[in-house]
Protein backbone atom coordinates (compact mmCIF):
# COMPACT_ATOMS: atom_id res chain seq x y z
CA UNK A 1 0.00 0.00 0.00
CA UNK A 2 1.57 3.35 -0.52
CA UNK A 3 1.54 5.99 1.83
CA UNK A 4 -1.16 8.62 1.34
CA UNK A 5 -0.35 12.16 2.48
CA UNK A 6 -3.26 14.96 2.27
CA UNK A 7 -2.08 18.29 1.55
CA UNK A 8 -4.59 20.53 3.50
CA UNK A 9 -5.78 23.96 5.41
CA UNK A 10 -9.21 24.62 5.59
CA UNK A 11 -8.65 28.40 3.93
CA UNK A 12 -7.47 29.03 0.29
CA UNK A 13 -4.76 30.51 -1.38
CA UNK A 14 -2.14 29.85 1.66
CA UNK A 15 -0.30 27.59 -0.55
CA UNK A 16 -1.49 23.99 -0.96
CA UNK A 17 -0.98 23.36 -4.78
CA UNK A 18 2.65 25.23 -4.45
CA UNK A 19 3.41 22.98 -1.57
CA UNK A 20 1.57 20.01 -3.20
CA UNK A 21 4.08 20.07 -6.44
CA UNK A 22 6.97 20.84 -4.66
CA UNK A 23 6.90 17.93 -2.16
CA UNK A 24 5.39 15.30 -4.87
CA UNK A 25 8.40 16.41 -6.75
CA UNK A 26 10.60 16.47 -3.79
CA UNK A 27 9.80 12.75 -3.03
CA UNK A 28 10.02 11.70 -6.70
CA UNK A 29 13.90 13.25 -6.98
CA UNK A 30 14.78 11.05 -3.70
CA UNK A 31 13.67 8.03 -6.00
CA UNK A 32 10.55 7.81 -4.46
CA UNK A 33 7.83 6.21 -7.46
CA UNK A 34 4.92 9.57 -6.19
CA UNK A 35 1.49 10.33 -7.65
CA UNK A 36 0.12 13.56 -6.92
CA UNK A 37 -3.77 14.18 -6.95
CA UNK A 38 -5.78 16.98 -7.90
CA UNK A 39 -8.92 16.93 -5.41
CA UNK A 40 -10.59 20.26 -6.28
CA UNK A 41 -13.05 18.66 -8.68
CA UNK A 42 -14.64 21.59 -10.32
CA UNK A 43 -11.66 24.04 -10.33
CA UNK A 44 -8.69 22.50 -11.61
CA UNK A 45 -5.67 23.94 -10.78
CA UNK A 46 -2.40 21.50 -9.81
CA UNK A 47 -2.13 20.40 -13.67
CA UNK A 48 -0.57 24.30 -14.18
CA UNK A 49 1.81 24.21 -11.44
CA UNK A 50 3.16 21.77 -12.52
CA UNK A 51 3.28 22.60 -16.03
CA UNK A 52 0.98 19.71 -17.62
CA UNK A 53 -2.21 21.59 -18.54
CA UNK A 54 -1.46 20.18 -22.27
CA UNK A 55 -1.81 16.86 -21.80
CA UNK A 56 -4.77 16.21 -19.47
CA UNK A 57 -6.48 13.79 -21.27
CA UNK A 58 -8.48 12.11 -18.26
CA UNK A 59 -9.06 12.93 -14.81
CA UNK A 60 -9.51 11.59 -11.15
CA UNK A 61 -13.40 10.85 -11.85
CA UNK A 62 -13.03 9.54 -15.06
CA UNK A 63 -11.23 6.93 -13.51
CA UNK A 64 -13.80 6.87 -10.63
CA UNK A 65 -15.84 6.03 -12.70
CA UNK A 66 -14.59 3.67 -14.85
CA UNK A 67 -14.16 5.67 -17.91
CA UNK A 68 -10.74 5.73 -17.91
CA UNK A 69 -8.21 3.27 -16.21
CA UNK A 70 -5.09 4.79 -14.24
CA UNK A 71 -2.86 3.99 -16.53
CA UNK A 72 -4.37 6.15 -19.33
CA UNK A 73 -5.16 9.22 -17.09
CA UNK A 74 -1.91 9.11 -14.59
CA UNK A 75 0.23 11.79 -16.68
CA UNK A 76 4.13 11.44 -16.52
CA UNK A 77 5.78 14.83 -14.93
CA UNK A 78 8.34 16.17 -17.30
CA UNK A 79 11.41 16.69 -15.11
CA UNK A 80 11.24 13.67 -12.85
CA UNK A 81 10.91 10.22 -13.63
CA UNK A 82 9.17 8.74 -10.99
CA UNK A 83 6.18 11.52 -10.72
CA UNK A 84 2.59 11.18 -12.18
CA UNK A 85 0.04 13.46 -11.92
CA UNK A 86 -3.83 12.75 -11.59
CA UNK A 87 -5.43 16.14 -12.90
CA UNK A 88 -8.90 17.04 -10.93
CA UNK A 89 -12.39 17.01 -13.33
CA UNK A 90 -13.55 20.27 -14.12
CA UNK A 91 -16.62 19.58 -15.44
CA UNK A 92 -18.57 17.11 -12.86
CA UNK A 93 -20.10 18.29 -9.97
CA UNK A 94 -18.86 17.51 -6.57
CA UNK A 95 -20.94 14.12 -5.86
CA UNK A 96 -19.02 12.69 -8.12
CA UNK A 97 -16.13 11.88 -5.82
CA UNK A 98 -17.36 8.74 -3.60
CA UNK A 99 -15.67 7.15 -0.73
CA UNK A 100 -15.41 3.63 -2.65
CA UNK A 101 -14.06 5.35 -5.85
CA UNK A 102 -11.39 7.36 -4.37
CA UNK A 103 -10.70 4.12 -2.01
CA UNK A 104 -10.30 1.85 -5.45
CA UNK A 105 -8.00 4.34 -6.69
CA UNK A 106 -5.74 4.95 -3.88
CA UNK A 107 -5.43 0.63 -3.93
CA UNK A 108 -4.57 0.53 -7.38
CA UNK A 109 -1.69 2.76 -7.30
CA UNK A 110 -0.39 1.00 -4.28
CA UNK A 111 -0.41 -2.30 -6.82
CA UNK A 112 1.29 -0.25 -9.05
CA UNK A 113 3.92 0.22 -6.72
CA UNK A 114 3.58 4.29 -5.85
CA UNK A 115 5.28 4.85 -2.73
CA UNK A 116 3.58 7.90 -1.99
CA UNK A 117 0.45 9.21 -3.10
CA UNK A 118 -0.13 13.09 -2.25
CA UNK A 119 -3.52 14.36 -1.95
CA UNK A 120 -3.95 18.08 -2.87
CA UNK A 121 -7.31 18.71 -1.21
CA UNK A 122 -9.24 21.78 -2.12
CA UNK A 123 -9.80 24.68 0.24
CA UNK A 124 -12.73 24.55 2.56
CA UNK A 125 -14.22 21.74 4.92
CA UNK A 126 -16.59 20.68 1.97
CA UNK A 127 -16.69 16.95 0.24
CA UNK A 128 -13.42 17.21 -1.68
CA UNK A 129 -11.57 18.58 1.65
CA UNK A 130 -12.84 15.15 3.45
CA UNK A 131 -12.58 12.58 0.49
CA UNK A 132 -9.05 14.41 0.42
CA UNK A 133 -8.19 13.67 3.74
CA UNK A 134 -10.44 10.16 4.37
CA UNK A 135 -7.29 7.86 3.55
CA UNK A 136 -4.41 9.65 4.31
CA UNK A 137 -1.79 8.00 6.58
CA UNK A 138 -0.26 11.97 7.37
CA UNK A 139 -1.17 15.12 7.02
CA UNK A 140 0.62 18.51 5.76
CA UNK A 141 -1.56 21.11 7.01
CA UNK A 142 -0.39 24.72 5.65
CA UNK A 143 -1.21 28.04 7.68
CA UNK A 144 0.00 31.30 6.53
CA UNK A 145 0.88 33.04 10.03
CA UNK A 146 -2.10 34.91 9.75
CA UNK A 147 -5.54 34.61 11.74
CA UNK A 148 -8.41 33.13 9.05
CA UNK A 149 -5.81 30.87 8.24
CA UNK A 150 -4.91 29.64 11.88
CA UNK A 151 -8.35 29.33 12.79
CA UNK A 152 -9.26 27.49 9.85
CA UNK A 153 -6.46 25.12 9.72
CA UNK A 154 -7.18 24.45 13.46
CA UNK A 155 -11.00 23.07 12.01
CA UNK A 156 -9.12 21.23 9.39
CA UNK A 157 -7.09 19.24 12.37
CA UNK A 158 -10.39 18.82 13.97
CA UNK A 159 -11.93 16.74 11.01
CA UNK A 160 -8.68 15.03 10.21
CA UNK A 161 -9.38 13.61 13.92
CA UNK A 162 -12.96 12.75 13.46
CA UNK A 163 -13.49 11.90 9.98
CA UNK A 164 -9.99 10.38 8.38
CA UNK A 165 -10.62 6.12 8.33
CA UNK A 166 -7.72 5.91 10.49
CA UNK A 167 -9.68 8.12 13.41
CA UNK A 168 -13.21 6.00 12.43
CA UNK A 169 -11.48 2.77 12.77
CA UNK A 170 -9.89 3.82 15.54
CA UNK A 171 -6.20 3.10 14.13
CA UNK A 172 -3.32 4.99 15.23
CA UNK A 173 -4.06 8.47 14.03
CA UNK A 174 -2.75 10.24 10.93
CA UNK A 175 0.43 11.67 12.05
CA UNK A 176 0.44 15.50 11.37
CA UNK A 177 2.78 18.30 10.22
CA UNK A 178 2.73 21.78 10.28
CA UNK A 179 4.18 23.78 7.50
CA UNK A 180 4.28 27.67 7.86
CA UNK A 181 4.10 29.31 4.66
CA UNK A 182 4.51 33.02 3.09
CA UNK A 183 6.14 33.86 5.89
CA UNK A 184 8.20 37.37 6.45
CA UNK A 185 11.10 36.99 8.86
CA UNK A 186 10.95 41.19 9.20
CA UNK A 187 7.30 41.50 9.94
CA UNK A 188 7.66 38.98 12.94
CA UNK A 189 10.22 40.79 14.26
CA UNK A 190 8.62 44.03 13.50
CA UNK A 191 5.67 42.36 15.63
CA UNK A 192 3.52 42.58 12.72
CA UNK A 193 2.92 38.83 12.02
CA UNK A 194 2.57 35.94 13.75
CA UNK A 195 5.49 34.21 14.31
CA UNK A 196 6.00 30.47 13.19
CA UNK A 197 6.30 29.39 17.42
CA UNK A 198 3.32 31.37 18.05
CA UNK A 199 1.54 29.28 15.08
CA UNK A 200 2.85 25.45 16.51
CA UNK A 201 1.77 26.94 19.98
CA UNK A 202 -2.03 27.60 18.68
CA UNK A 203 -2.15 24.30 16.69
CA UNK A 204 -0.01 22.17 18.66
CA UNK A 205 1.25 19.93 15.90
CA UNK A 206 4.90 19.45 14.86
CA UNK A 207 6.50 21.69 13.05
CA UNK A 208 8.00 20.86 9.75
CA UNK A 209 8.70 23.46 8.01
CA UNK A 210 8.69 27.20 6.81
CA UNK A 211 8.46 28.30 3.64
CA UNK A 212 9.28 31.84 3.76
CA UNK A 213 7.42 34.53 1.19
CA UNK A 214 8.87 35.49 -2.24
CA UNK A 215 8.44 36.47 -5.13
CA UNK A 216 9.99 33.03 -6.45
CA UNK A 217 6.22 31.29 -6.03
CA UNK A 218 4.38 33.49 -8.47
CA UNK A 219 7.78 32.96 -11.06
CA UNK A 220 7.68 29.70 -10.33
CA UNK A 221 4.13 28.91 -11.16
CA UNK A 222 4.03 31.50 -14.26
CA UNK A 223 6.40 28.86 -15.41
CA UNK A 224 4.72 25.60 -14.61
CA UNK A 225 7.69 24.93 -12.47
CA UNK A 226 7.43 23.49 -9.19
CA UNK A 227 8.61 26.13 -6.78
CA UNK A 228 11.56 23.46 -5.42
CA UNK A 229 12.84 23.05 -8.92
CA UNK A 230 13.83 26.76 -8.56
CA UNK A 231 17.71 27.61 -8.70
CA UNK A 232 19.19 29.71 -5.94
CA UNK A 233 16.03 30.39 -4.01
CA UNK A 234 15.17 30.18 -0.28
CA UNK A 235 12.24 28.84 -1.56
CA UNK A 236 13.23 25.91 -3.20
CA UNK A 237 15.47 25.05 -0.27
CA UNK A 238 12.95 25.50 2.69
CA UNK A 239 11.22 22.73 0.43
CA UNK A 240 13.99 20.72 0.36
CA UNK A 241 14.56 20.64 3.71
CA UNK A 242 11.02 19.82 4.54
CA UNK A 243 11.23 16.28 2.40
CA UNK A 244 14.47 15.77 4.14
CA UNK A 245 12.39 16.45 7.65
CA UNK A 246 9.51 14.15 6.34
CA UNK A 247 12.41 11.48 5.48
CA UNK A 248 13.66 12.27 9.10
CA UNK A 249 16.27 13.58 8.44
CA UNK A 250 17.86 16.19 10.77
CA UNK A 251 17.64 19.45 9.38
CA UNK A 252 17.50 22.55 11.26
CA UNK A 253 15.04 25.83 10.34
CA UNK A 254 16.39 28.61 7.82
CA UNK A 255 15.14 31.58 6.62
CA UNK A 256 13.16 32.44 9.88
CA UNK A 257 15.47 35.31 11.37
CA UNK A 258 16.17 38.62 9.85
CA UNK A 259 19.26 40.18 8.83
CA UNK A 260 19.24 43.71 8.87
CA UNK A 261 21.27 44.60 5.14
CA UNK A 262 24.31 45.61 5.39
CA UNK A 263 25.34 49.61 5.53
CA UNK A 264 26.71 49.21 1.37
CA UNK A 265 23.06 47.32 0.52
CA UNK A 266 21.21 50.04 2.40
CA UNK A 267 22.88 53.02 0.46
CA UNK A 268 23.11 51.31 -2.99
CA UNK A 269 20.09 49.13 -2.66
CA UNK A 270 19.37 46.02 -4.68
CA UNK A 271 18.18 42.87 -3.42
CA UNK B 1 8.43 59.28 16.47
CA UNK B 2 10.56 56.37 17.33
CA UNK B 3 11.63 58.34 20.76
CA UNK B 4 8.45 59.64 21.58
CA UNK B 5 7.10 55.89 21.26
CA UNK B 6 10.14 54.79 23.29
CA UNK B 7 9.73 57.19 25.83
CA UNK B 8 5.67 56.93 26.37
CA UNK B 9 5.00 53.43 25.39
CA UNK B 10 4.16 52.24 21.97
CA UNK B 11 1.01 50.44 21.30
CA UNK B 12 0.70 47.00 21.40
CA UNK B 13 1.72 45.14 18.36
CA UNK B 14 -0.49 43.60 15.96
CA UNK B 15 1.12 40.17 16.19
CA UNK B 16 0.69 39.31 19.59
CA UNK B 17 -3.07 41.13 19.70
CA UNK B 18 -3.41 38.01 16.68
CA UNK B 19 -2.46 35.59 18.94
CA UNK B 20 -4.64 36.68 21.93
CA UNK B 21 -7.88 36.56 19.81
CA UNK B 22 -6.52 33.22 18.29
CA UNK B 23 -5.69 31.59 21.46
CA UNK B 24 -9.13 32.38 22.98
CA UNK B 25 -11.51 31.60 19.65
CA UNK B 26 -9.39 28.11 18.95
CA UNK B 27 -9.79 27.31 22.32
CA UNK B 28 -13.52 27.96 22.70
CA UNK B 29 -14.13 26.54 19.09
CA UNK B 30 -12.30 23.46 20.06
CA UNK B 31 -15.05 23.28 23.16
CA UNK B 32 -18.13 23.42 20.49
CA UNK B 33 -16.53 21.18 17.95
CA UNK B 34 -15.02 18.36 19.01
CA UNK B 35 -17.55 18.04 22.00
CA UNK B 36 -18.40 14.58 22.47
CA UNK B 37 -21.55 13.41 21.36
CA UNK B 38 -22.87 12.62 25.18
CA UNK B 39 -22.70 16.64 26.42
CA UNK B 40 -26.23 17.44 25.46
CA UNK B 41 -27.70 14.25 26.76
CA UNK B 42 -26.04 14.56 29.56
CA UNK B 43 -27.11 18.63 30.02
CA UNK B 44 -30.52 17.32 29.90
CA UNK B 45 -30.45 14.65 32.30
CA UNK B 46 -28.60 17.59 34.92
CA UNK B 47 -31.54 19.57 34.93
CA UNK B 48 -34.19 17.18 34.96
CA UNK B 49 -31.98 15.93 38.12
CA UNK B 50 -31.37 19.34 39.34
CA UNK B 51 -35.24 20.63 38.93
CA UNK B 52 -36.35 17.87 41.21
CA UNK B 53 -34.59 19.64 43.77
CA UNK B 54 -34.07 23.21 43.02
CA UNK B 55 -36.03 25.66 40.62
CA UNK B 56 -33.62 25.84 37.69
CA UNK B 57 -34.34 26.65 34.13
CA UNK B 58 -32.13 24.76 30.87
CA UNK B 59 -30.03 27.83 30.77
CA UNK B 60 -28.58 27.88 34.23
CA UNK B 61 -26.98 24.47 33.08
CA UNK B 62 -23.69 24.66 31.60
CA UNK B 63 -21.46 21.98 30.66
CA UNK B 64 -18.63 22.26 28.86
CA UNK B 65 -15.76 20.31 28.13
CA UNK B 66 -12.11 21.70 28.04
CA UNK B 67 -8.63 20.37 26.88
CA UNK B 68 -5.45 21.34 28.42
CA UNK B 69 -2.73 19.61 27.13
CA UNK B 70 -2.78 15.83 28.06
CA UNK B 71 -5.82 16.24 30.33
CA UNK B 72 -9.66 17.49 29.73
CA UNK B 73 -11.69 19.26 32.19
CA UNK B 74 -15.32 18.49 32.47
CA UNK B 75 -16.89 22.08 33.90
CA UNK B 76 -20.58 21.92 34.92
CA UNK B 77 -21.45 25.57 36.06
CA UNK B 78 -24.66 25.79 37.94
CA UNK B 79 -26.65 29.02 38.80
CA UNK B 80 -28.89 28.74 41.58
CA UNK B 81 -31.84 31.00 41.31
CA UNK B 82 -31.81 34.16 44.05
CA UNK B 83 -32.88 33.04 47.52
CA UNK B 84 -36.05 35.35 48.41
CA UNK B 85 -35.16 37.85 51.28
CA UNK B 86 -36.49 36.88 54.32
Amino acid sequence: MARVIVVTSGKGGVGKTTTSASISTGLALRGYKTAVIDFDVGLRNLDLIMGCERRVVYDLINVVNGEANLHQALIKDKHCENLFILPASQTRDKDALTEEGVEKVLKELGHMGFDYVICDSPAGIERGAVMALTFADEAIVVSNPEVSSVRDSDRILGILQSKSRRAMEGREPVKEHLLVTRYSPKRVEDGEMLSYKDVQELLRVPLIGVIPESDDVLQASNQGTPAIHLKDSDVATAYQDVIARFLDEDRPLRFVTYEKPGLLKRLFGGK
Amino acid sequence: MSLLSYFFGSKQKTASVAKERLSLIIAHERGTNRAPDFLPELQRELIAVISKYVNVGPDDIKVQLEKQDNCEILEVNITLPEQPQR
